[in-house]
Order: C-alpha cells, then sequence, then structure tokens
C-alpha cells in the first residue's frame, strides 16, 4: 500500500476518530506566506520501511507522537514544578501559577517527606521546606490543596519511597472535597530504581519496594482509574550525568524491571500498562534530543507489543513529561541560562512531549524567584503560541539527520538493554553497581570535557565577566522547621491516638503478609497517622537500603 | 622522609541524594594521588565526624545541594572541636548562595566552593592548605 494510500487511512480513522471527540485548535493552519501547515507531512515518493519505522501520529510504533493530532489538538501540560517551605506558602504559589496560565500542579516535597521522617525527626535537621513542601499529616495536605477543586487540576507528585502515603493522602483530601477516587487525575513519579541508580532518596530495599510498587498499580487500576501510577525517569539519570543514550537504555530498562514484577504479581500486562508514563530531561544538543524522544516511543512500543505481547495500544504508548536540564544550568551570568532553557524546552516540543516543566535561570544558585518562575513559564507559552512548531506534528521527520540519529541511540539503548538483561535485569544490575559506574564515567568525562576547554560552556570556561554576586534569591525561612513541629505536635494531641495505633498495627501486619498494602496506608493516613509513623512502620518490616558505593 | 598521602574523606550530610559532585570530586582527588574515603549518602554530622576520625582523615570535604548547609556544615563544625578533632580541615560546595559563605567560614568551615568550579582549582587548593596530620 502506498503512503498516500495509507495517510488517508490515518486521516479518515485515527484521525477522524480523534478530531470528532476534541476539534484542533484551528479549521486550518497556515504560515505568514499562506503556505498550509498539514497536519503531518509524510514522503511525496514511496520510501521503504517507512510505516514500520514511522507510521503515523497515534498508531504503532508511535514514532511520530502518541496522539493523533498532537498539538493542534491541545498544547502539551505546561506543568512547573514548585513547592517550598509551609503547605501555605506552597498553595499560594500554586494559585498564583494557575492563575498565570498554567495548565496543571506539580509538586516538589521536601527530602524529611521523601525520605519517610516527620518535621520532628532528628534526620530532618536543616532539611525542613527546604527543596520543597514539608508534609506531616493529612492535615498539612488539605492546608496545601485549599481552594484547589481536585476534579479540575491534575496533580504530578515527585515523590518515589514514600508515594503510596502521599497518594492515600491526595484520596482524602479529595474526598473530604466530596471528589471520589475516580475523578481525581495526576501522577506519582513512585519510580524507586533509578532513586537507587542516580536520585538517591531510598528508603527500603528492592524487593519490597517493587512490593509496593506493584501494590499501587494493582489499587489504582480499580480505585483511581484516571492516576498515572508511575513516572518512569531519566530526568535524574541524565542529571547525575548520563548521555542521552544511556538516559533512554536504563529509563527503558527500568520500565521492563516493572512491568515484570507486576506480571509476577499476577497482573495482566493491559490492565496497568496503559497508567504508565515516563519523565525525561532535555539537554542543549537539539537535534540528538529530539532524535531520543523519538526512539525511545518506538523503542517502548516495540518492547510491549513484542516483549510483553500486550495487545492494547494505550499500553505501547510511551507518553512522557519533560523538564529541562537542571545540569546545564550555571550560576555565571545566570541569564544565559534562559536561552538554554528555550532550545531544551523546543527540544521537547519537537519531540513530542506530553508535558513540560522549564527551569528558572536562578536554580544553578537557589530555588527560584517567582520572577524567574514566570519567565520559565512564559518561554513555553512563547513556543506555543507564537513559535509555529506545534501546528504540525513530529516536523523533523524525515530529515536525514534526524531519522539517522533516531536510528542510532536506538540501536545503541537497545544493546544497553541487552547488556543489563544480560546481568539479570535492571534491579540485579543495579545491585552490582552497572549504571551507577556507567554514569558516573559519563559524568566525569564531561566534566573533564569542560576543564580541558574541549566543551564550552558560555560564561564559565569561555566569554566568562567579572559580575557581582547575585542578588534577589529565594530564601527558605529558617523558621520553617519550628512553625511545622508545633503543627505536628498539635495534630498529634488532636488525633485519636488509639485509633492511630490500631491502624498502624494493621499496617504492620498486612506489610508482613502478602495484602495489598494501600487500603490500610489510606486507613492510617485518614486517622492522621504521620508520614513519618507510616514510613517507620515499614523501615521496621522491610528494613532499609544500603547502596553499592562505585566510585 | 617523604610526607604521607592525604587522605580526604568525602561526605554527603543530611538526606541529599544528589551526588554527582560528591563522586566527581572524590575521583578527582584520587587521580591527584590522594587517599579517598566517600562516606555514600544519607550521613549525620556524627557519622561523618566518626568517620573521619575513625579513617585518619586530614581533611573533609562536603558536598550539599539541599539548601541545609546552614545547619549541617556547622554542626560537623562543631562535632570536630567537640571531639578533639579541629585540625582536620573542613571544606565544602554545593548550591551555596555567596550570601551564606561569610557565616559558614565563621563557623570553621574553611572554603566554600560554588557551581562552576573546576575540580583543578579544588585539588590545588587542598594542597595548599591541607597538610598530613601528625
Amino acid at each position: 500500500m502506498s503512503i498516500t494510500t495509507r495517510k488517508n487511512i490515518w486521516t479518515d480513522g485515527t484521525v477522524a476518530r480523534n478530531v470528532a471527540k476534541a476539534p484542533e485548535r484551528k479549521e486550518e493552519f497556515r504560515t505568514t506566506s499562506d503556505i498550509e501547515m498539514e497536519r503531518c507531512f509524510t514522503p511525496d515518493f514511496e520510501l521503504p520501511g517507512y510505516e514500520e519505522k514511522l507510521g503515523f501520529p497515534g498508531e504503532y510504533p508511535f514514532t511520530r507522537g502518541v496522539q493523533p493530532t498532537m498539538y493542534r489538538g491541545r498544547f502539551w501540560t505546561m506543568r512547573q514544578y514548585a513547592g517550598f517551605g509551609t503547605a501555605k506558602e506552597s498553595n499560594e504559589r500554586y494559585k498564583y501559577l494557575l492563575q498565570a496560565g498554567q495548565t496543571g500542579l506539580s509538586v516538589a516535597f521536601d527530602l524529611p517527606t521523601q525520605m519517610g521522617y516527620d518535621s520532628d525527626a532528628g534526620m530532618s535537621r536543616g532539611e525542613v521546606g527546604k527543596v520543597g513542601v514539608a508534609i506531616d499529616s493529612l492535615a498539612d495536605m488539605e492546608v496545601l490543596f485549599d481552594g484547589i477543586p481536585l476534579d479540575k487540576v491534575s496533580t504530578s507528585m515527585t515523590i518515589n519511597s514514600t508515594a503510596a502515603i502521599l497518594l492515600a493522602m491526595y484520596i482524602a483530601v479529595a474526598e473530604k472535597q466530596g471528589i471520589s477516587s475516580d475523578k481525581i487525575s495526576g501522577t506519582i513519579q513512585n519510580d524507586i530504581l533509578k532513586e537507587y541508580m542516580a536520585r538517591g532518596t531510598y528508603i527500603y530495599p528492592p524487593k519490597p519496594s517493587m512490593r509496593i510498587i506493584t501494590d499501587i498499580f494493582a489499587y489504582c487500576k480499580d480505585q483511581v482509574p484516571k492516576w498515572n501510577t508511575i513516572s518512569i525517569s531519566g530526568y535524574h539519570i541524565r542529571e547525575a550525568g548520563s548521555s542521552a543514550v544511556q538516559e533512554v537504555a536504563f529509563t527503558l530498562a527500568d520500565g521492563i524491571a516493572y512491568v515484570d514484577a507486576a506480571i509476577k504479581a499476577g497482573l495482566d500486562v493491559d490492565e496497568f500498562a496503559p497508567r504508565l508514563t515516563f519523565f525525561f530531561n532535555a539537554h542543549n544538543n537539539l537535534l540528538e534530543e529530539v532524535a531520543k524522544f523519538r526512539a525511545a516511543r518506538r523503542m517502548w512500543a516495540k518492547i510491549m507489543k513484542e516483549r510483553f505481547k500486550a495487545k492494547n495500544p494505550k499500553s505501547m504508548m510511551l507518553r512522557f513529561h519533560t523538564q529541562t536540564a537542571g545540569c546545564t544550568l550555571t550560576a555565571q551570568q545566570p541569564d544565559n541560562n534562559i536561552m538554554r532553557v528555550t532550545i531544551q524546552a523546543l527540544a521537547a516540543v519537537l519531540g513530542g512531549t506530553q508535558s513540560l516543566h522549564t527551569n528558572s535561570r536562578d536554580e544553578a544558585l537557589a530555588l527560584p524567584t517567582e520572577d524567574s518562575v514566570r519567565i520559565a513559564l512564559r518561554t513555553q507559552q512563547v513556543l506555543a503560541y507564537e513559535s509555529g512548531v506545534a501546528d504540525s506534528i513530529d516536523p523533523l521527520a524525515g530529515s536525514y539527520l534526524v531519522e539517522s540519529l533516531t536510528d542510532q541511540i536506538e540501536k545503541a539503548a537497545f544493546d544497553y538493554i541487552d547488556k543489563i538483561d544480560n546481568l539479570g535485569g535492571a534491579v540485579e544490575a543495579i545491585s552490582q553497581g552497572f549504571q551507577q559506574k556507567e554514569i558516573q564515567d559519563s559524568a566525569f568525562a564531561y566534566q573533564r570535557a569542560i576543564e580541558t576547554n574541549d566543551l564550552v560552556i558560555v560564561g564559565v570556561n569561555k566569554f566568562t565577566i567579572q559580575e557581582p554576586p547575585p542578588a534577589g534569591l529565594l530564601k527558605v525561612k529558617e523558621e520553617v522547621e519550628i512553625f511545622q513541629k508545633q503543627a505536628l505536635a498539635e495534630v498529634k494531641a488532636k488525633r485519636d491516638n488509639d485509633k492511630v495505633k490500631a491502624t498502624l498495627k494493621k499496617l504492620e501486619e498486612t506489610a508482613k503478609g502478602t495484602d495489598n498494602l494501600m487500603p490500610h496506608i489510606l486507613e492510617a493516613v485518614k486517622a492522621y497517622a504521620t508520614l513519618g509513623e507510616i514510613a517507620d512502620v515499614f523501615r521496621e518490616v522491610f528494613g532499609k537500603h544500603r547502596e553499592t558505593v562505585v566510585l | 622522609m617523604p610526607q604521607r598521602t592525604l587522605r580526604v574523606l568525602v561526605g554527603k550530610p543530611g538526606l541529599d541524594g544528589h551526588d554527582r559532585g560528591a563522586k566527581i570530586i572524590a575521583r578527582a582527588f584520587r587521580d591527584a594521588g590522594f587517599e579517598v574515603i566517600y562516606t555514600g549518602l544519607h550521613q549525620t554530622p556524627e557519622q561523618i565526624v566518626t568517620a573521619a576520625i575513625q579513617e585518619d582523615a586530614d581533611c573533609i570535604a562536603l558536598s550539599i545541594l539541599s539548601g541545609a548547609h546552614n545547619t549541617l556544615l556547622p554542626a560537623v563544625s562543631r562535632l570536630l572541636q567537640e571531639r578533639s578533632a579541629a585540625d582536620i580541615v573542613l571544606f565544602g560546595g554545593g548550591v551555596i548562595p555567596e550570601d551564606d559563605i561569610p557565616g559558614l567560614k565563621a563557623a570553621g568551615i574553611c572554603e566554600v566552593f560554588t557551581p562552576g568550579t573546576s575540580t583543578d582549582t579544588i585539588v590545588q587548593w587542598v594542597k595548599d592548605n591541607v597538610a598530613p596530620r601528625p
């Protein structure tokens, strides 16, 4: 069948069905010279392999995008990651962002919350409210989402080891707003494997951690069907220093491990796989990044179809969030970071991301100020509304360069996945330190390249100037810790402590057995058991993870 | 008699999981001929000081990007004094605002390196400022 015939079938079928449900932004899209921007440009000659390698948007192998109309239907979700200090301060920042035109929330939690410690724990000293909002109990979560209707926004939560607890709190807050759990939507990161590999906020050993994750998959498919139960993350792998190929390879290898674990836990692949999402980094090398996103989509589609025999096309779709690369931002001449972020955001859009966070110019110095966050959001809005790149789907397809890079990234990443399979899979390879070593070698080579001037970083090792120390940085007040401890003490004084004890006891028994943990976490949370108390139960039963240090 | 090799303890205090910098600097120290002990993640100030004393470290390099530096770095300094080990040279690096540096230096942190510093600069600083403890 010719490409043109296939395209007509796609237009009359896949596209028409989609447009009937959700019309495109405009009747037609035209350039300044009145040239029509087609929905999806394709070769007007026969190109062997076109169908298998590229296909059409919204169809297998999804190289050209997961949706049939992509940004002609609706732009990506502009989702800025935010959260600091107390729940009340973060609540104000969320309302500000929503009012500024942001379309989804993304919650940053402080490190104690991510590591399962309450604000009054010894390990929390100095960390409370610093890199995100401090959440000790349901009471904080109620304040965090006060006045934000949870059936109207989708919320992404960057939370991993303690994801089950925060998800339970979110469900409980929604219930208090009169919204049942089948109406809420959002994402929990819930990707523990990259924590062992690159990000560091792990608590328990891999095995029980994987059980918590599969329990979440199983619980959500019935109770919270619109929730994305995991965001399998290459972002942090890249931030830790990996190359683009390693980012894709290690992320998809983790994806394979989660699918394997869920199938072993008795779930049917098509029951949970449509809720899996991914999270990637966008770096400065524009064309390589675009190719990376396209390669990742094609690889995941193949993996799900061929390796896991998924039947539902939704199981094969790699939907992803992108964040621009924090590690490329410089403390020197920080305004230059605005340009870096623009290039990276463009890469994400040309690569077909579903949602995007653009970093702020001052992030190499401190948490971003409100002004910096606004510029970052405006960068996305300029790309969406002014640049025209959102008017035609997968606009770089067919470029010899981009198609070649896409193929080469795919091949190199599959080679890595084979290596990881041979080591016994992602979990086993991580415990041997394989991925960590690979990432560190890349990170070290990158640093050396900067120091030997093989790699130019504008404003750092070339085009430097004398500049005054930056002013007007955001400072998180040290009082947050004191305030948070007081609030926690009040919660503990007011709650029914017998009920807390009973729910924690029940949770402990469940943790020792094999039943799904989620309903019991939800009960404990509703009784105002604290995050630290719940995590302590698991620490007691599951133990703590010790990292494999490889230098 | 030739001086013995410098022993450097690289530590990650607090809950911060960002260890890219710590591992790069550990490797740069090793390549510079120092003996390097890396603590791994999630160390309390107490654990870091205990390790430094047990391992006979000449200096402690702390990497911190979580914003908890004003609490955790002085805590390490205080513990070194309490344990009569104040001659172990303490320094650090990470995402640390300029404004915080004078306070940290007053609290006994000898030097603070901010983003963009080359590993050569840090290695040279160690060579100039740290001597093997008697």
